[in-house]
């Protein structure tokens, strides 16, 4: 049980933070299609930082001391790194969706191709292989959190909360949900985040009361880019050992499909990216999983091919929204490219 | 103004708009090689000169002579392997064309691709060539993967005209579901490439000739030598695409007439928009589906249709490129989509959405494939770049559009106050 609860949020904070990341650009009227290629970017430039910084020999100290506190900085400095080229990489969209009023979904879907053949394109420069990985060690011994740092010993047990969220969980998924509780905050309870969100409503009802909207799809668009450059490197570090190898699985379309199976609402997309989470968790680990600690693995014993599991979270998502697609409650001016002309 | 100029105007402005596109995207993708080739000592201005030659005319590179330069000339092979590789761009390029006259952004065309791959792979390897002639095979595997393909397109169509769910998302899901159910499907098959060991993953290709053979009571499966003592009770595979001389005129490439194929279908969907009422009306419901329901036009049935019809296209591609007999398909596609689906998008955004155009378009972009591949062979580059230029002429693409139609609107204005 510890480990699919731990297994779950590792692949369900990601998306989550990816949901996110498109409810703010959609929300201030853009439609943001390019979270993929944000987030093979995010994540190649936060793999890209550690492996510069580690062969710079900065962190190696602290690393050959055990100084966990240090290599937990360093971590943060990873992801902000990431998060910081998302939203520059972001801003082509931007630019492309508001100054030029360009077609927004064949924007995002430039980037996405961009990402990948840019991401590759230096990856076999620097790497002289397709996948960058970091410069010495692995993910899990720099960043990950284990019971030896609180003194227990490689036979102590945590009990169920310790092991279930302190051994062999990465901050940074914390780091995540702390991320998603306040954007969800500014979004719902500021005066910037409702006038955002009034900007992908009725843009021209939002000018005319001096809310300047070319500034306020700027400000959704880039915090969406940072936000999905975060979540696209928190997940190569904690799925894929700290390493970019320009794919995210597909991760940056599901968190659409999180976002429109959560209403464009942040509780329901939590909701939606742990039920995700839950299924890419099990897809992954069925045969190996021990859901009540019986020594059971109830569910490699009911013999289901693997292919299903990967596939019901695309299959559920179209079940869902064939049922819930007449309430949905999309932006309504999302897509439409702001023209001050027309009121 | 009389009619014809201006059309002849519209349509150079779209040429013209294209090869803009095109040569701000390959300035871009220069701009790189030159910015890589400075910081890399190994490179130089030298390896960034040679890098932006390969780029721009590897079509017509031939290697290095012994002095170590780069020599250039017609190569019969990059010319054949260019119009091999333009196939399945062509129909997937021509499956978005369509879903784009029909307001439709049809990015499900991998799922499609493999869809019409796994169709036509089963029925060329599981058909005995005992019993039909090869070319039957051939053609009823070729139908049967455009038949799931347009089954596979419908489903996204089916949830857009009945239940009002985005195509995008549809067509995404789709793509992953097909993913997995492709993987499946060969997993359980026994289509899998046992005869040659070091082909873990991958299909037989279709010309490979099987024998199910009984020996000593026990079934199996061998190649095209029958041990002795066994009784064959049915020959499978050994169907391949007709080389039609092409292989002659282009010699060690891997052309075949399936580019013939693509192009009479480019020229059949052409027709199909511009000279048939259906085409008119499935037009009509991509300029405004509620415009076009109270003229009469039964909308849901054309959004479904031209859904099924995209599907079948990019599966013909997938079939087109695999039943050509000396391609192997990897069937664990469960974790990656195949590229040729996406790169469908480009090449109709490149052409303008003309079936004809496409053809081009998907030439050129397979031109570029081809480049990539000398600029890996010949020097320290590598063959993405080649990607980022055809993400910059998507990026372009964009907003050409938004262009052409604020000059169209310009126009219209004058009209109007004149």
């Amino acid at each position: 049980m510890p480990f699919l609860i731990r297994q779950t949020l590792v692949y369900a904070v990601p998306l989550m933070i990816v949901a996110l990341a498109g409810v703010y650009a959609e929300r201030s009227g853009i439609i943001n299609l390019a979270l993929e290629g944000i987030m093979i970017f995010g994540a190649f430039m936060g793999v890209l930082f550690v492996h510069m910084v580690q062969q710079w020999g900065w962190f190696q100290s602290a690393y050959d001391a055990k100084n966990y506190l240090a290599l937990q900085g360093f971590c943060m400095l990873a992801i902000l790194f990431s998060a910081l080229l998302g939203a520059v990489f972001s801003l082509l969209l931007a630019f492309a969706a508001i100054n030029l009023k360009a077609d927004q979904t064949i924007g995002g879907t430039a980037l996405n191709l961009l990402a990948p053949a840019f991401v590759l394109f230096f990856i076999r420069i620097i790497a002289n292989q397709n996948t960058l990985n970091m410069y010495t060690g692995d993910s899990a011994s720099w960043f990950m959190l284990k019971k030896a740092m609180f003194g227990y010993g490689r036979t102590e047990k945590m009990g169920f909360l310790g092991s279930t969220f302190v051994d062999k969980v990465y901050v940074a998924t914390y780091i995540c949900i702390i991320v998603f509780i306040i954007m969800a905050i500014i979004l719902y309870k500021t005066r910037f985040g409702m006038r955002l969100r009034s900007c992908g409503e009725n843009p021209q009802a939002s000018a005319s009361l001096g809310i300047n909207v070319i500034k306020m799809r700027y400000a959704g668009t880039v915090i969406s880019g940072a936000l999905a450059g975060m979540g696209g490197f928190v997940y190569v570090l904690t799925t894929a050992n700290c390493s970019a190898n320009g794919e995210v699985a597909g991760f940056g379309f599901l968190a659409l499909a999180v976002m429109i199976f959560g209403n464009w609402k942040p509780g329901n997309i939590c909701g939606a990216a742990f039920l995700f989470g839950l299924f890419k968790c099990i897809a992954a680990s069925y045969s190996t999983l021990d859901i009540n600690g019986d020594g059971i693995y109830a569910l490699k014993n009911l013999n289901i091919n693997t292919n299903i599991y990967r596939m019901l979270p695309y299959v559920i998502t179209l079940v869902v929204l064939s049922f819930t697609s007449k309430s949905s409650r999309a932006p309504k001016a999302e897509g439409i490219p702001y023209d001050q002309g027309s009121r | 103004m009389n009619k014809a100029s201006f059309l002849d105007k519209e349509a150079t402005r779209s040429v013209l708009a294209s090869l803009l596109a095109i040569l701000i995207g390959m300035l871009v993708g220069s701009i790189v090689i030159v910015i890589v080739g400075l910081t890399n000592p190994s490179l130089g201005i030298k390896g960034a000169w040679e890098g932006i030659r390969l780029v721009v005319g590897g079509l017509f590179a031939t290697g290095r002579n012994t002095a170590g330069k780069l020599t250039f000339g017609f190569n019969p092979t990059s010319f054949g392997n260019m119009l091999f590789r333009a196939v399945p761009l062509i129909m997937t390029g021509l499956s978005v064309a369509l879903g784009n006259k029909v307001g439709l952004f049809n990015i499900g065309a991998s799922g499609q691709y493999l869809a019409g791959t796994a169709g036509s792979l089963y029925v060329a390897l599981t058909l005995p060539t005992s019993v039909f002639p090869a070319w039957l095979v051939w053609l009823i595997a070729f139908l049967f993967g455009m038949l799931c393909g347009a089954l596979w397109g419908a489903i996204p169509g089916l949830l857009k005209a009945f239940l009002n769910i985005n195509e995008v998302l549809a067509c995404i899901m789709t793509n992953w579901i097909a993913a997995n159910v492709v993987t499946w499907f060969f997993d359980v098959s026994n289509l899998k490439n046992m005869l040659e060991g070091t082909k873990s993953g991958y299909v037989y290709k279709t010309s490979t000739v099987l024998n199910d053979v009984v020996i000593e009571g026990v079934r199996s499966t061998v190649g095209a030598a029958v041990p002795e003592g066994a009784t064959v009770t049915a020959t499978r595979g050994g169907v391949a695409t007709a080389k039609m001389g092409l292989d002659k005129l282009f010699s060690g490439s891997q052309v075949n007439a399936g580019i013939l194929v693509a192009i009479l279908i480019a020229i059949v969907i052409y027709i199909l928009l511009s000279k048939t009422t259906l085409g008119y009306q499935m037009k009509a419901c991509g300029a405004n589906r509620y415009a076009a329901r109270y003229a009469g036009i039964r909308d849901k049935r054309n959004i479904v249709l031209t859904m099924a019809i995209a599907g079948a296209l990019s599966a013909a591609g997938g079939a087109l490129y695999f039943l050509s007999g000396n391609t192997e398909f990897f069937w664990n596609t469960y974790q990656s989509l195949p590229a040729e689906g996406f790169n469908g998008i480009p090449v109709a955004l490149l052409a303008i959405n003309n079936p004809l155009g496409v053809m081009f378009a998907a030439m050129f972009m397979s031109m570029l494939q081809i480049c990539g591949q000398k600029l890996t062979e010949l020097t320290a580059y590598n063959e993405y770049i080649t990607n980022v230029i055809i993400a910059v002429i998507v990026y372009l693409a964009a907003f050409m559009l938004v262009i052409k139609t604020w000059i169209a609107k310009l126009r219209k204005g004058k009209a109007v106050s004149r």
